[in-house]
């Protein structure tokens, strides 16, 4: 076997499912079960109606990663299941700062440094604004630190989304998941958007 | 009831009616070919069962007595009758009894749709009386589950449970119903049965590529050994996989579920795998050069310890589930499918061949079993009597014609290593999940899944006593169920271990029982017990000719132990023969 399969690094899963009660702790007992730790969970509607995607992120050997998915793809509700390094992927995290206004109103210092980080402000009232960036987590972090020294009243950051970098990489993966996981050649065109890229490989 | 329920059975009506969800419930059951319901009332389940009382010439519902006899009766009318077991429990303490019998179909893929009753739905979440949180508590241990709220949802909700019970990898699903969706009227469209569900795909889709590669390996071997498990029955693919054991001449073993595919006494059938399988088998899989894994998910107990198991053999690996393929062993050709399409491609694909030789060292094996094991096991010399001399008798009455149910721990072991099985689904046991006290309830499902054959429960005196409350159900219904415990005075199995792991420390495994002829007597069942072999062949014959139930006690040597046994933690190969 070889190192890359046993090795532990950050794989995101993508999960496309029915919008069904249950179906989150389904998903997430695969998990727990095993004894692994879900690094960041987020789940939305995806771009096709009644469709969810589910991004999770954990730190496991592709051996485990590649198990893990196959117990998710078997659950009734579970369209398909993918899954990606980080070098596969382009990938963010939102975070919200909410910071004292007086304090950027007073030191253009601040302000500077939100803006060098990409912060834009959401809400701008008398006694606090919030600002908001994306990035990785260093990136996220970083503001923290900055912020901190001025204040900071409250932050918070979402899970990670995850996108596919590039339609070849998914093409690749696509094709390798197919090999193990046999089916009907992405029999989910059939039900989901053919024009959307991601499914039409 | 407003409705005559002669207006509502299939056909399904062509205008709309007003009915209950409970009566929608019940006329689903009934289109999905449902003709018995193993249950218990209770307060929540109460419209369902206020239902049932006018369906009571179309549905037989056996009543139970305890709701874990419920779901393993519909387990053991599952395995023999091959159709979806339906249980009924009420809410609460009712749908909590279930969990160890939906654990157990779980991972014996078992198909079952159970049905409880829920608290109304606003009472949900406030801790009403009998309120579990039944959803979250079975979903680790059911294929699908759904809570309806809604009578409107009944028809497409219980379509879906027998579809994703049955189909595919089978297993157990549970929809709760709240009191309020179970007495709601709402317009009955009739009853469509399910055919797909679009994020559900029961069969992988065959590959030719994989066959034909596959076929390559098989050709080429010298030295070629196919293991099947319950796969095989559950697809219904006995034939077709006679046909490819014949047609490769290949020596074929079984694992403890897929007893029974193909007869016992088939030239080709070598015997049983796993920890208290044969010798040959087990020792010969680290020396294969193929290993055809056909239906069966190579289990530890099968296994043994899995970084010395078959790695000189390239591994084709039959399935059904993807998640199987490359779970415990890493295949060298995955041949996902169905067993019923993908065996008759494969026997298609292969050369007609005879492996004398290599069966030749299979038999080998066998005689050095015999001598070491077999022989004194089933005609021992000693005053006291064997489980394996029972089974044996028990054979030649029977001629292998009977449903054999067993419990857990030696005598399963014993019964399942000795018992001749003619035919399929002939073997009921409780295999992944080990389950104490699963024979008796199942017993009296089997009998009721296959009324025409012998239903003959074979248990120890552990395991009797956990689930002998069914013995009520028995006495009750009428049904015909012949029991033997096999009765060592022990936890056999533990006390086996702690004789040879540790140092015979006999921790809380001498076990006291009471006079169970008695309390079959208590319960107006026949019985007998006898401790001289002298009487075991007329005993047997009593039993086995008795209008009705037959509890048969046979005391047997107290401290006798399983032979074969692959210790934990070892190679199939370091199997011992003592």
């Amino acid at each position: 076997m070889s190192n890359q399969d046993t090795e532990k690094q950050e794989f995101n899963i993508t999960v496309y499912t029915e919008n069904q009660i249950g179906l989150l702790s389904r998903i997430a007992i695969i998990f727990t079960r095993r004894k692994i730790n879900i690094d960041s969970l987020n789940t939305s509607p995806s771009e096709i109606e009644s469709i969810h995607r589910f991004n999770i992120v954990i730190n496991e050997s592709e051996e485990v990663v590649r198990k893990l998915t196959r117990q998710i793809e078997k659950q009734v509700e579970v369209l398909k299941v993918y899954y990606h390094t980080n070098e596969d992927v382009i990938w963010q995290e939102l975070a919200l700062y909410k910071v004292s206004t007086d304090v950027i109103a007073e030191k253009v210092s601040v302000e500077r440094l939100l803006r060098e980080n990409g912060a834009r402000a959401v809400v701008i009232r008398k006694d606090y604004t919030v600002f908001e960036t994306t990035g990785h987590r260093e990136e996220t972090d970083n503001l923290i630190s900055i912020l901190q020294p001025f204040g900071l009243i409250e932050f918070v950051r979402s899970a990670r989304v995850a996108i596919i970098k590039d339609s070849d990489g998914f093409n690749r993966k696509l094709r390798e998941f197919e090999r193990l996981e046999p089916g009907e050649d992405v029999i989910e065109n059939e039900y989901l958007n053919q024009g959307q890229k991601v499914f039409t490989m | 009831m407003e409705v005559a329920q002669e207006t509502l059975t299939t056909p399904a009506p062509t205008t709309a009616v007003e009915v209950s969800g409970s009566v929608a419930l019940l006329e689903a059951l009934i289109v999905e070919g449902v003709d018995t319901i193993f249950g218990y009332p209770g307060g929540a389940i109460m419209p369902i069962y206020d239902a049932l009382f006018d369906y009571n010439d179309k549905l037989n519902h056996i009543l139970v007595r305890h709701e874990q006899g419920g779901i393993h009766a519909g387990q053991g009318y599952a395995r023999t009758s091959g159709k979806v077991g339906v249980v009924f429990a009420t809410s609460g303490p009712g749908a909590t009894n279930l969990v160890t019998g939906l654990a157990d179909a779980q991972i014996d893929s078992t198909p079952l749709v159970c049905i409880t009753g829920q608290v109304f739905a606003h009472l949900l979440g406030t801790d009403a009386f009998q309120e579990t949180d039944v959803i979250n508590i079975t979903t680790p241990v059911t294929k699908w589950n759904y809570q309806v709220t809604d009578a409107n949802e009944i028809p497409e909700v219980i379509a879906k449970a027998f579809y994703i019970a049955k189909s595919g990898r089978p297993g157990p699903v549970l929809i709760d119903i709240t009191k309020n969706a179970q007495i709601q009227k709402f317009n009955y469209q009739g009853y469509t049965p399910c055919e797909h569900i679009r994020s559900y795909r029961p069969k992988p889709i065959v590959r030719t590529q994989y066959i034909q590669e596959a076929a390559e390996l098989i050709n080429q071997a010298k030295k070629p050994f196919i293991i099947w498990g319950q796969g095989v029955i559950l697809g219904s693919a006995e034939q077709e996989f006679k046909a490819f054991v014949e047609k490769s001449g290949i020596p074929a073993a079984w694992t403890i579920l897929g007893a029974g595919a193909i007869p016992t006494e088939h030239p080709q059938n070598v015997g049983m795998l796993g920890m208290h399988g044969n010798y040959g088998p087990n020792v010969l899989t680290n020396e294969c050069d193929v290993l055809i894994a056909i239906g069966m998910r190579f289990d530890d107990r099968v296994t043994g310890r899995l970084d010395k198991y078959a790695k000189q053999a390239k591994v084709i690996h039959l399935d059904i589930d993807p998640a199987e393929i490359d779970k415990n062993v890493k295949s060298t050709v995955p041949v996902w499918g169905d067993c019923k399409e993908t065996l008759p491609l494969l026997s298609k694909a292969i050369e007609a061949k005879q492996h004398t030789e290599w069966l030749d060292k299979f038999n080998d094996y066998t005689r050095q079993e015999v001598d070491a094991v077999i022989h004194d096991e089933l005609n021992p010399t000693t005053p006291e009597m064997t489980m394996g001399e029972v089974i044996k008798q028990l054979n030649e009455i029977t001629k292998g014609e009977a449903i054999i149910v067993t419990d857990v721990g030696q005598h399963q072991m014993v019964a399942c290593r000795y018992a001749k099985f003619n035919k399929t689904r002939s073997n009921v046991t409780s295999g992944g999940l080990g389950t104490m006290g699963f024979a008796l309830p199942a017993a009296i499902g089997a009998k009721f899944g296959a009324q025409d054959r012998t239903v003959v429960a074979i248990i120890g005196d552990g395991g009797f006593q956990m689930t002998l409350q069914e013995l009520g159900t028995i006495m009750q219904s009428g049904v015909d169920v012949k029991i033997i415990i096999l009765n060592n005075r022990f936890l056999g199995m533990v006390r086996q271990w702690q004789e040879l792991f540790n140092e015979r420390r006999y921790s809380f495994v001498d076990i006291q029982s009471p006079d169970f002829v008695a309390v079959a007597a208590a319960y107006r069942i026949a019985g007998k017990r006898i401790d001289d072999r002298a009487d075991l062949p007329a005993a047997l014959n009593e039993m086995l000719s008795n209008k009705g139930s037959f509890l048969l006690e046979v005391m047997v040597t107290k401290e006798n132990n399983v032979f074969p046994m692959v210790p934990q933690g070892c190679s199939v190969s370091e199997i011992r023969l003592k």
